[in-house]
């Protein structure tokens, strides 16, 4: 047993090391904080896309980069160390696989080179107002006319829908026999009449999630990926790609270096916050935990890298993970003292007195979805019982 | 043994209670914290009118002669209204200062005022580099030609927008880190030298750092002894984290409840998710963590009512265990809530983000479980 990376992994992690540092420039991360988010986002993917780099898990034959499961760990702890966003995965880490698998060659032509060329913006249509993580109780129904689908009903907590050129939706194409039977996945051109997208403000006041309305919207059948009423297993082999990596061990140990250089920078009655014992104490409950997940996470990797499949054991990470992720958000957050509770996030910090304290409680607050979305950790724990465990 | 209210006290509960029914209900709050400032004037004359201005100050200064226990049950109710009128920094925190440390003539000048509706106040106590440590100050006031001339910043002044009068911490005397040589001063929010920058925190409380240059002050702006003022900080603080803590029992109450309601009425997979008994166990939990809560609010009053210092370490572990529930509490009420308890839409997130602020007002559960241990364990 042993953690060692190869000397080609070690090459492979300076190489990438040496093209983020290069190309993800601080002018790019002031654009992506401000309002050219969206043009700042896709011009970072095309900078990725023109490196091969943009599809780590899609095969090579469809644009992927080939590389070996140890590679691509390497590549998304690198990504997330560096404080770099993922890629926005509506398209490329979802309906992008989901094409490729599914469905036709004419589809297949249509769609991904742009996915990969981040040259169409994606959004999810999955859950509904009163869904949750029901999934399977959807009623947005499309009832075939000629050789178009006209869909009427509402999705929501779509996030991005205010960019998007295309969304994916879960349709009800037919109410006969199970639940899960007689949905249908279809793409849906943003631009179609009788779409209409409502922003929904969320708990850290800023706008990334919305409502999104079907009013007799006609979208041709051909846009129908797999077969038509078999939507639930082109939905489920979507979840497992959104599942791989979800951990986030990366993100929480960025988060945690972020604490620590700040926590010496706050003051407490003459001592700095690293130095206080209630504080380290806190902050060592949160690194044992995470020295745990991470080799979690390693033994899930040494299990695909071994050309197996994670199973239901992938919820655990994302349980794990998703609190861990919340535990480092409250404590940066609390670092900041009474600067947590500065609501402007525009103020010069010089004048307001503090540089993250606002910023810090956006990310906890927001933070607080991750444990709801994707299949709340509720759900992930009922997979483990049944799946894993056995029960019934 | 008794822990029940007076009839008196029972009385305020229901008037306020009241209040927060008729005209606190939610879209008028959210008005009300839209508006441009972010509070409403008409409210704080009705809070004179009854009578909940006038409540902890001595009857011979015009007031009812209340009791922390008072304070305690005003603060619970406006906590279930998340009422954002500045009661704490007004009357708790400006008004105990002045009440306590104030000669004759400053008493009189201000405090009828404030019972009346006349004056809000403010406490200037924090600076940008103190976070929870008050005797960590910069500010001073050094003796000048018939007083002092103050200089320096406080931030994140509670009420700072709005306050017409304010309390202001400085240095006297001494060293950045001493609790000697730390002095109190009566400056109206207009006298020349004064700038406010006024900013919203997320509890939709209008705050301001101000900035003091050369401010001019008279010897009778000092408020009580010179170098002494932090005996009466400490007694005015320990009141007022008291009174913070009730609020956050009372929203803490109110979010389990419409927790619980929630649960009974949604259905996901065919039934109620109340009927799922994991859920079941972790709303017990947080009934659990509300009515914890509530007991150790009730200790520190009894203990409070005997002695004040000798509630002290009370208090230090009510803070802590605020910190903990609440957080319990605010979590689960927006996890079982699930899409809709992270929207701006819905209440529970404003709820929750009092607590968080309350959390992270006169020391968070760090800070108090060390000031626990330092109390509790010393040698």
């Amino acid at each position: 047993m042993d953690i060692a990376f190869s000397q080609e992994d070690l090459s492979f992690r300076d190489e990438v090391r040496a093209f983020f540092t290069e190309n993800f420039t601080e002018a790019l991360q002031q654009k992506m904080r401000g309002k050219e988010f969206k043009t700042a986002v896709v011009e970072w993917q095309k900078k990725l896309h023109a490196k091969g780099w943009i599809a780590p898990n899609w095969p090579a034959e469809y644009g992927g980069t080939g590389w070996t499961a140890t590679q691509k760990y390497i590549f998304e702890t690198e990504r997330s160390l560096a404080g770099i966003p993922a890629a926005v995965p509506f398209g490329l880490s979802m309906v992008g696989p989901v094409i490729y698998q599914f469905g036709t060659p004419e589809q297949k032509a249509q769609f991904l080179p742009r996915i990969l060329a981040s040259d169409d913006w994606w959004c999810q249509g999955y859950s509904e107002p009163g869904s949750g993580s029901d999934l399977a109780s959807l009623k947005t129904k499309a009832e075939l006319d000629g050789d178009h689908y006209v869909i009427n009903g509402a999705k929501i907590w779509t996030t991005y829908a205010q960019y998007a050129d295309w969304i994916f939706v879960l349709v009800r194409t037919s109410n006969e026999g199970k639940r899960q039977e007689g949905i249908t996945f279809i793409l849906a051109d943003m631009k179609t009449e009788g779409i209409k997208v409502n922003p929904i403000i969320s708990i850290d006041n800023h706008h990334s999630l919305n409502e999104v309305e079907f009013n007799n919207v006609r979208v041709p059948a051909a846009n129908v990926i797999g077969e038509v009423g078999k939507g639930w297993s082109v939905a489920k082999a979507l979840l497992a790609h959104e599942r791989t990596s979800i951990a986030g061990v990366a993100d929480v140990k960025r988060n945690l270096r972020l604490i620590k250089e700040a926590a010496a920078k706050e003051i407490n009655g003459g001592k700095s916050l690293l130095e206080d014992a209630g504080f380290q104490q806190r902050l060592a409950d949160i690194e044992i935990e995470l020295m745990a997940l991470e080799f979690t996470d390693l033994r899930t990797l040494a299990t695909m890298a071994a050309g197996g499949f994670p199973g239901p054991e992938s919820s655990l990470l994302k349980i794990k993970g998703t609190e861990l992720q919340q535990a480092t958000q409250e404590l940066r957050m609390e670092l900041a003292a009474y600067y947590q509770g500065v609501l402007s996030t525009d103020m010069d910090p010089e004048v307001l007195g503090h540089d993250f304290g606002s910023e810090a409680r956006r990310q906890f607050m927001y933070g607080r979805a991750a444990t709801i979305y994707g299949g709340s950790n509720e759900v992930q724990k009922n997979i483990i019982a049944k799946f894993v465990l056995g029960l019934e | 043994m008794n822990f029940d209210f007076s009839e008196e006290q029972q009385m305020v509960r229901d008037s306020i209670a009241r209040f927060v029914q008729d005209d606190y209900d939610w879209d008028t709050r959210r008005a009300i914290v839209a508006s441009d400032a972010g509070m409403k004037p008409e409210n704080w004359q009705t809070f004179a009118e009854l009578g909940w201005l006038s409540i902890p100050f001595a009857e011979e200064e015009g007031g009812f002669g209340g009791n922390i226990v008072d304070t305690s049950v005003i603060m619970e109710e406006l906590g279930k209204g998340l009422v954002v009128e500045p009661y704490l920094p007004t009357v708790v925190l400006f008004g105990g200062l002045v009440a306590r440390a104030g000669n004759e003539a400053q008493r009189a000048a201000v405090l009828p005022k404030l019972i009346e509706g006349g004056v809000l106040g403010a406490f200037a106590f924090v600076e940008r580099q103190s976070r929870f440590e008050i005797t960590d100050c910069k500010t001073s006031a050094s003796a000048a030609r018939d007083g002092y001339a103050l200089n320096g910043e406080k931030v994140v002044v509670f009420n700072g927008e709005h306050a017409d009068h304010l309390v202001v911490l400085a240095r006297t005397s001494g060293g950045q880190f001493d609790r000697d040589g730390l002095s109190l001063f009566l400056v109206p929010a207009d006298t020349a030298g004064v700038s406010k920058l006024a900013y919203q925190m997320m509890d939709a409380g209008r705050v301001a750092n101000i900035t003091f240059d050369n401010v001019a002050l008279g010897a009778d702006a000092l408020l009580g002894e010179a170098g002494k003022a932090m005996d009466v900080v400490d007694a005015v603080i320990r009141e007022a984290t008291i009174a913070i803590a009730a609020e956050a029992v009372g929203i803490m109450g109110v979010l389990n409840a419409k927790t619980l309601e929630y649960t009974k009425t949604r259905e996901q997979f065919g039934v109620n998710i109340g009927s799922f008994q994991a859920l079941q166990h972790r709303m017990v939990d947080t009934m659990m963590a509300y009515e914890q809560a509530k007991s150790l609010l009730y200790k520190v009053l009894c203990e409070y009512q005997e002695s004040p210092e000798s509630a002290d370490a009370t208090v230090h572990a009510l803070k802590v265990l605020i910190d903990r529930n609440s957080k319990l509490i605010y979590g689960e009420a927006i996890q079982l809530h699930g899409g809709m308890g992270i929207t701006d839409e819905l209440d529970i997130g404003h709820f929750a983000k009092r607590l968080m602020m309350i959390n992270a007002t006169f020391g968070d559960g760090t800070y108090h479980r060390t000031k626990f241990v330092e109390k509790a364990y010393a040698a």
